[in-house]
């Protein structure tokens, strides 16, 4: 219980013109825990997202990360080589789109080595070997360790996503709506996927999702975020089952029920 | 002895904002103590609360005054206040739930269900415990979803007893049952009691609530807004 | 040279890419802009490595011009005669007489003295291009020493063909730092530029940047561990001076597939010639060459 936050952020605010995106945002996340941030869209919960990860700058307010040495960082005041070479080490971040960080015309194995090859991995049979068992971590047949990735479907897409970004093992990864845009067999897949993986590997994620199942299923604990401000936070089934901020309640009973 | 599980003044109200802040108060001053190796059933009329109480326990709704104190790894532990990491971690060793309905990821097969609740990550003993509650070998490798109701409750029990919690919260684990079955499960809540495990349950069945509760808890619907 | 300042540039252009030069070497391997000029050679004759040899040319120099080894090429001809005429230098095809040399594509057999100096021309000098489109990002990676993704590329040909299957312009480290095309040579040459004794400089007049080697600097080829760099050449000998452990190229005699492997250095292959050494002369048929 006296475990030490990973990333901290107080006091966030930061406005696109007029329109306020993030208002006094405060945020923690521990080791090995899910945050999922919800809310409709336009309700800064990206931004928060880009800011917390060092791709945007707030126009107030400051985010901390520990490092495996546990020294802290202010990520906005972090050289751009330092930040660079995190979010290539022990962060992640995968994208709703997929196709916006694999390289298209590089095999599935090339997608999974690079990483690996940032780090200065020099050694062709043990990239190879990585990317194969990451494959198979991540359900894709490693006989398709060769195959470009334009020859594969939406899922194993997202699949190749994850196992290129969890090759180094980060401890932090951010995620962009992971599961949007796939049908709905395929996200099922996806989410137990992400769940194990996230456990077994006692990953810490921040979820951007605006799917309340997704959050139930994945996250330990939720952010409801709207107009730039964090209405409510607390247990995801708490805030799901027992929801305190009008706002809240207006998105929970507006889920379908399957 | 040290309680298991205390209740000090436990006030809980449903404001409804969509419905212009109407205010819906459920439980009034509640109080309770439950030693290892007790089981307390809540009775009372449909309604009365019984459920928004045993959801309050478990921390899934919140408190808006008193005090739940659990014992946690020697101490006691008030998860009415609790910040979520603590709640999470005394769910995580100290208080199982068993709710009515099974809710989990899609495409989990059942045995994988069950197994992942288990300190050890066990399938043998998870296989074992399915046996127990007649779930065949044959569905172990599905996942739940296409399952009869009272499957499904297996499952879910399976999956709430395997944790070997030394609290255990049951909202109506016979509910979907046969009389075959719900012997099994009292059977298996009665060993649990004699392991010292402390039990609050909803049982709907006078029968059932009969043979595993040592004590009952009346819940009384309050007035609207009294 | 009438009518024309010395080696065609003026003085304040060529002082301008002077210190563009030093620049270049004081950073191993990194590209500097410079503000290239309009030469009376198309873009793509060699219009950097032009300007770069103007810049350091001086009266006493000799300058030899090489083209894919020859020096009897339209190229080579050409700019050798531009020299000639502008700057009244003198010109050799001896390797050992020169003290500049203008390539194209090859670097000689002879290995080269602390006294020369090689201009490389280069007509794509950015190593990232075909994987990073955007120039802002490919200057972020440099800086930042980011060329993962060159060994992406690396490993992408491993993968398919068994090797690396980069013949030419094959991507070099410098001094362990930078990483640099060594402009369109073979990469049966890319040992040659580790510890060269003669300053190496490069010229790209398109796109505008120049870069350098110092005397005696590390340059490594790009390799995995359990992949290591080597060189092909054709495995046959001259079919003029014998030599085999020269660069070679395949030269078509007729139209009945015959054809012979002659050195692509000419001069390295005249001088040996001159010493005694002499091949089959002939010809070889196409079974016999495969």
């Amino acid at each position: 219980m006296t475990e030490e936050t990973l990333l901290s952020a107080r006091g966030l605010s930061l406005h696109f013109g007029k329109v306020p995106a993030l208002v006094n945002v405060d945020a923690d996340l521990w080791p090995g825990e899910v945050l999922a941030v919800v809310g409709e869209s336009g309700s800064g919960k990206t931004t928060l997202l880009n800011v917390l990860s060092g791709r945007i700058r707030a126009d107030s307010g400051v985010t901390w990360y520990r490092d495996p040495q546990s020294r802290l960082h202010d990520v906005h005041a972090m050289p751009a080589p330092a930040l660079r070479a995190l979010h290539r080490s022990d962060w992640g971040f995968v994208h709703q789109n997929p196709r916006d960080n694999l390289r298209m015309s590089v095999s599935a194995g090339g997608n999974v080595g690079e990483r690996l090859m940032a780090a200065g991995n020099r050694h062709y049979g043990n990239i190879r070997e990585a990317a194969i068992d990451w494959l198979a971590q991540v359900e894709i047949d490693p006989a398709r360790v060769d195959d470009m990735p334009r020859t594969f479907s939406g899922g194993m897409l997202q699949r190749l996503q994850i196992a290129r970004t969890l090759v180094t093992h980060p401890r932090l990864v951010f995620m962009d709506e992971p599961t949007g845009g796939l049908d709905v067999s395929v996200q099922a897949r996806l989410l137990d996927l992400i769940r194990s993986l996230v456990a077994r590997l006692n990953i810490a994620v921040v979820l951007v999702t605006h799917d309340l199942a997704v959050a139930r299923l994945l996250a330990h604990r939720i952010m409801v975020m709207q107009r730039g401000e964090v209405v409510e936070t607390g247990l995801t089934d708490q805030v799901l089952d027992d929801p305190q901020h009008a706002y809240t309640q207006l998105l929970v009973s507006s889920v379908l029920q399957a | 002895m040290v309680p298991m599980l205390q209740v000090d003044s436990l006030e809980k109200q449903f404001t409804l904002h969509l419905r212009g802040g109407l205010s819906l108060p459920v439980l009034h001053g509640v109080n309770l103590t439950v030693h290892a190796g007790e089981c307390v059933a809540l009775s009372g009329p449909s309604g009365a609360g019984k459920s928004t109480l045993l959801r309050s326990l478990y921390a899934n709704y919140r408190a808006d005054a008193g005090r739940i104190l659990i014992r946690h790894e020697g101490e006691m532990v008030d998860i009415a206040s609790a910040p979520p990491r603590t709640v999470v971690q005394v769910r995580a060793k100290t208080l199982g739930y068993v709710s009515q309905f099974l809710r989990v990821v899609p495409r989990v097969p059942a045995l994988d269900i069950v197994a992942e609740a288990a300190p050890d990550r066990s399938q043998e003993k998870a296989a074992a415990l399915l046996h127990r509650l007649n779930i065949p070998t044959r569905l172990h490798a599905l996942p739940p979803a296409t399952f009869s109701g009272g499957e499904q409750q297996r499952v879910n029990l399976a999956r709430g007893f395997i944790g070997g919690h030394p609290i255990l919260l049951l909202d109506e684990p016979t509910a979907s049952l046969d009389a075959a079955n719900a012997d099994i499960v009292i059977a298996m809540i009665t060993e649990a009691k004699a392991r010292g495990v402390a039990i609050v349950g909803i049982f709907h069945d006078a029968e059932v609530r009969n043979r595993v509760a040592d004590r009952l808890l009346h819940v009384a619907p309050l007035q609207d807004a009294a | 040279m009438n009518g024309y300042n010395f080696a065609y540039l003026d003085e304040q252009t060529k002082r301008m890419i002077r210190r563009a030069l030093l620049k270049a070497v004081a950073i191993p391997g990194h590209q500097v802009p410079f503000g290239s000029r309009e030469m009376p050679l198309p873009y793509g004759w060699g219009t950097g490595g032009i300007q770069v040899t103007a810049s350091v040319l001086g009266a006493a120099d000799t300058l030899k011009v090489i083209d894919q080894g020859a020096d009897d090429t339209t190229n080579a001809v050409s700019i050798r005669r531009f020299f000639a005429r502008t700057a009244g230098v003198a010109t050799t095809t001896d390797t050992n007489e020169a003290t500049i040399i203008q390539t194209r594509h090859r670097i000689p057999e002879k290995a080269l003295r602390e006294d020369q100096i090689i201009v490389y021309q280069v007509p794509q000098p950015e190593p990232l291009s075909k994987l990073e489109p955007s120039r802002a990002e490919t200057r972020r990676m440099h800086a930042l020493a980011e060329y993962g993704s060159m060994h992406v590329r690396l490993y992408e040909d491993i993968t398919r063909f068994g090797h690396v299957a980069i013949s030419y312009d094959y991507p070099v480290m410098v001094n362990h730092r930078y990483l640099m095309a060594p402009s369109p040579i073979p990469a049966f040459d890319n040992p040659k530029m580790h510890m060269m004794p003669a300053l190496q400089l490069f010229g790209a007049g398109r796109e505008k940047r120049i870069y350098a080697i110092p005397p005696y600097t590390d340059v490594r080829s790009l390799d995995f561990d359990d992949h290591p760099f080597r060189t092909t050449r054709a495995p046959q000998c001259c079919a003029l001076c014998g030599a085999d452990d020269s660069y070679l190229d395949e030269v078509v005699t007729d139209d009945q597939g015959g054809r012979m492997f002659v050195c692509s250095d000419t001069d390295h292959c005249e001088t040996r010639q001159a010493e005694g050494h002499t091949g089959t002369g002939e010809p070889i048929a196409r079974e016999a060459a495969e």
